[in-house]
């Protein structure tokens, strides 16, 4: 993992002052709460339903043992003893005191961790495969990248005030895990003819009222250019993105007004003045930060198919875990493993400080003390010795974090929703956990195979709605709340699509029931081992909407 | 309101009065300081050049570049909202891409906590509150001893202080 | 007839607040209930609180003085999930 220089460690010394500054100067009166509200939400700190909400970076999804249990003393000491994982890879404490802030941020400082950034108009906590590094299918390991990249945006002097966030995601494998055409910014890596490393760069992807699928902005830019070239993408979008309209102030607006060939003109032509090509990152800062995240001393092993076979013959809880949470490792003998925040009737993304220390106390036992946070909302211990992977996993049983379902139907995600989000139309966890329940049966969900489930609150979609599979979106029916079922989404680079409204809004029972019926159908409908989206595919919407208003 | 100026690295000169701003299409007075708007310096610009009391302001939506090469002596970039970042990208272009040298003021909404990114992307100047506490902006500019990216202001960026050799080499 | 009660988050940590006949409180046992009119001038009064509450506004609400709206239940009483909803009195 990257570990900070004395320059980092400075800079964040710097910014904890600062922001203990300016809560000094808000509390005595000195800044008004509208002078005040974009300095907090730089810091990624909210006024929410109940309390203040401090959301802490988790620099694209990479957490050592260290900083968990950094982030388990936080939830214990300034706040209810308990956190959420979010879908940027994020975490987010729902009750700190303002007067506490600071010390949770020097807190944080200690563990090289901060909130710079996790809100305001600003360019966000990068994103990147949970499995970067580790995953059989990568072309490169994009983390260096990430860190880099997240050094340069972090307090940029010239974007800091655009006209709206900017999330930028990157991935580096086969399959695309990252979701890179939902963001601002997706990079791909890949490598050209000649074998030289560069990145496929996506621009105005993203969620929210005005859902919208990335287009291409470049087929493929030398990695060193990155920097140069994000600037003057930037520029452009912060000189000519629309201000006048909120809704209107994304990226992708500025590039579905203009075009999206007249947006990489001006890129390319602000580039190339700038400098362009000339400006690289230089040769030994990327071996600096790629050394960080070189290949750790695998023990040389043989993949462990024998015991796991005869353990998985033993216990069918094991073999069911075995069967959805593990990933493919590059090294052989290893297992990457997920760690389900969804167990049935939860709170998709919630963990609790004992968790949390827990959490680090396996990942320094079986996976090198590295922890990954995925935007599914779930953990992920990546270097685990296939012939420990039954003792990790009764380990995690007796946390209660054994749920098998990764990407199954009710490994669902959701944003806090009403319960906590000032924003919100709709509750979202409530949904959540009643689906979980209904669908809990373990043959049920291997029935039903790989299904992604999203839930949003409102229409800022920070549930992912319009990319999943089945999405439910919380809405409005005259100040009580409603849900809107959407079909059809995908998040994935090669097969992205936005999900499709099936009808009027219902009520939360309705919609459960609604989710049962489009099971049904597709059952009903799908041929020989389709999964669900490939039935929706062929079948289209129109047969999942005449079964849910046959069925109301 | 009162124009605070950069002299040495973080400290403020005592305010002075400020320069008025005029509106477009308004009659140009013989003699300043006044600003102009953009399209009026563009119009006028081979008399109002040598006038030494006479410079420009641009809106956040100008086209800073246009000033060209012919430029003048002071640039005020005005802020109708500190949450307006635009001036950010203006200034950077006057500093970098026109080599501006002049004076660059901040005018408008311009709050004390920005005072470090009004500095690292090239203004020197900058317009206060009527009877604010300095304390706090030279506080502000003082903040931060580290910059992660290379700017208008020509910090040394952590990259540099990283790797001396490749930056000498670079310059 | 409408009847109002006027809540706001506290600067300091930003708990939900009720004005109250002394001040505010942190119970909605303590809420005052107003008229329309009154509320909209306690919204205001409280603007001049900028360093003890932040973001004032006036809730509809029922006979038991309880907001209608679902969304402002949940202010008055908390997350409505479990576990944490019993943590709340903190
Ligand atoms: S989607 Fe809406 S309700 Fe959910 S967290 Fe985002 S803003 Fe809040």
């Amino acid at each position: 993992m990257y570990q900070y220089d004395t320059f980092d460690h400075q800079l964040l010394a710097d910014r904890v002052a600062e922001f203990s500054d300016q809560v000094d100067r808000r509390l005595t009166g000195a800044l008004t709460e509208d002078q005040f509200r974009p300095l907090r939400l730089m810091n990624g700190l909210y006024l929410e339903m109940h309390a203040y909400m401090l959301r802490v970076a988790i620099p694209y999804g990479v957490l050592s043992s260290r900083q968990l249990r950094g982030l388990a003393a936080v939830a214990r000491t300034w706040d209810k003893g308990y956190g959420h994982f979010t879908t940027r890879q994020n975490i987010q404490f729902n009750w700190p005191r303002l007067t506490d802030v600071p010390a949770i941020l020097q807190a944080l400082a200690d563990v090289e961790m901060h909130a710079i950034q996790t809100s305001g108009a600003c360019i966000r906590n990068v994103t990147i495969d949970p499995f970067a590094g580790v995953a059989g299918d990568e072309i490169a390991d994009p983390r260096p990248w990430a860190e880099i990249i997240r050094q340069w945006s972090t307090l940029h002097p010239e974007f800091t005030f655009l006209p709206r966030k900017f999330k930028i995601a990157i991935s580096g494998a086969i399959e695309d895990r990252a979701a890179v055409r939902f963001h601002d910014i997706g990079l791909r890596v890949i490598r050209n003819d000649a074998g030289d490393l560069g990145f496929r760069v996506w621009v105005g992807g993203g969620l929210g009222r005005t859902p919208r699928v990335a287009r291409e902005l470049r087929p493929f830019l030398p990695a060193a250019q990155i920097l140069g070239y994000l600037e003057a993408a930037l520029r452009v979008y912060n000189l000519h993105g629309r201000r006048d309209n909120k809704y209107k102030a994304r990226i992708k607006i500025l590039v579905d007004e203009i075009g999206i060939d007249a947006y990489r003109d001006q890129v390319e032509a602000e580039w190339h003045a700038a400098g362009g090509p000339a400006l690289v990152v230089p040769e030994a800062e990327i071996a600096r930060v790629a050394d960080f995240f070189a290949v750790p001393d695998y023990v040389t092993l043989p993949d462990a198919t024998v015991e796991l076979a005869r353990w998985r013959g033993a216990d069918s809880g094991f073999d069911a875990w075995m069967g959805t949470n593990i990933l493919t490792h590059r090294a052989p003998g290893y297992a990457a493993v997920t760690v389900s925040l969804k167990p049935v009737g939860g709170i998709p993304g919630d963990i609790t400080a004992d968790q949390m220390d827990a959490m680090a106390d396996l990942a320094d036992r079986y996976s090198l003390g590295e922890l990954r946070a995925t935007k599914e909302q779930n953990l992920v211990l990546p270097n685990v010795r296939q012939d420990q992977l039954h003792a990790l996993w009764s380990a995690l049983r007796s946390l209660g974090l054994e749920t098998a379902n990764k990407g199954r139907v009710t490994d669902i995600i959701s944003c806090p929703g009403q319960d906590y989000c000032s924003l919100a139309n709709a509750r979202s966890i409530p949904m959540a956990q009643e689906i979980s329940r209904r669908f809990a049966d373990r043959r049920r969900l291997d029935t039903l195979g790989p299904i992604t489930l999203n839930v949003s609150g409102c229409i800022n979609a920070c549930g992912h709605h319009h990319v999943g599979n089945i999405g439910l979106l919380g809405v409005d029916k005259r100040g009580a709340e409603a849900y809107q079922l959407v079909l059809g989404g995908d998040a994935g680079e090669a097969d992205s699509s936005i999900a499709q409204i099936t009808g009027r809004a219902m009520t939360a029972e309705e919609a459960v029931d609604a989710v049962e019926v489009t099971a049904a159908v597709y059952l009903d409908r799908r041929q020989d081992a389709e999964t669900f989206i490939q039935t929706f595919r062929r079948i289209g919407v129109t047969p999942f909407k005449e079964a849910i208003d046959a069925a109301r | 309101m009162p124009l605070v100026k950069l002299n040495t690295p973080g400290g403020l000169t005592a305010p002075v009065a400020d320069w008025p701003l005029l509106a477009e299409d308004a009659y140009v007075p013989p003699t300043g300081p006044v600003l102009v708007p953009l399209a009026t310096w563009l119009a006028g610009r081979d008399t109002l050049k040598d006038r030494p009391d006479t410079g420009v302001w641009l809106a956040a939506g100008d086209d800073a570049t246009a000033l060209g090469d012919d430029l003048p002596a002071v640039v005020a970039i005005r802020f109708a909202a500190f949450t307006d970042g635009r001036g950010y990208s203006q200034a950077r272009l006057l500093r970098e891409r026109l080599g501006f040298t002049g004076e660059l003021r901040a005018v408008g909404d311009v709050l004390v906590d920005q005072a470090r990114f009004l500095t690292r992307s090239g203004f020197d100047a900058f317009q206060v509150a009527e009877g604010s506490d300095l304390v706090h902006f030279e506080a502000a500019l003082g903040r931060f001893s580290v910059v992660y990216q290379a700017a208008a202001d020509r910090a040394t960026p952590v990259v540099a202080l990283r790797h001396p050799s490749y930056w000498s080499a670079a310059e | 007839m409408t009847q109002q009660i006027v809540t706001a988050s506290r600067l300091a940590d930003g708990r939900v607040l009720f004005r109250a006949p002394e001040g505010w409180s942190t119970d909605i046992h303590d809420a005052l209930v107003f008229t329309p009119e009154e509320a909209a001038a306690a919204v205001t009064r409280a603007q001049g609180e900028p360093t003890r509450v932040v973001g004032a506004y006036a809730v509809d609400v029922d006979d038991a003085g309880l907001p209608l709206l679902g969304r402002e239940r949940i202010r008055v009483f908390g997350p409505t999930v479990a576990p944490y909803a019993a943590q709340l009195e903190a």
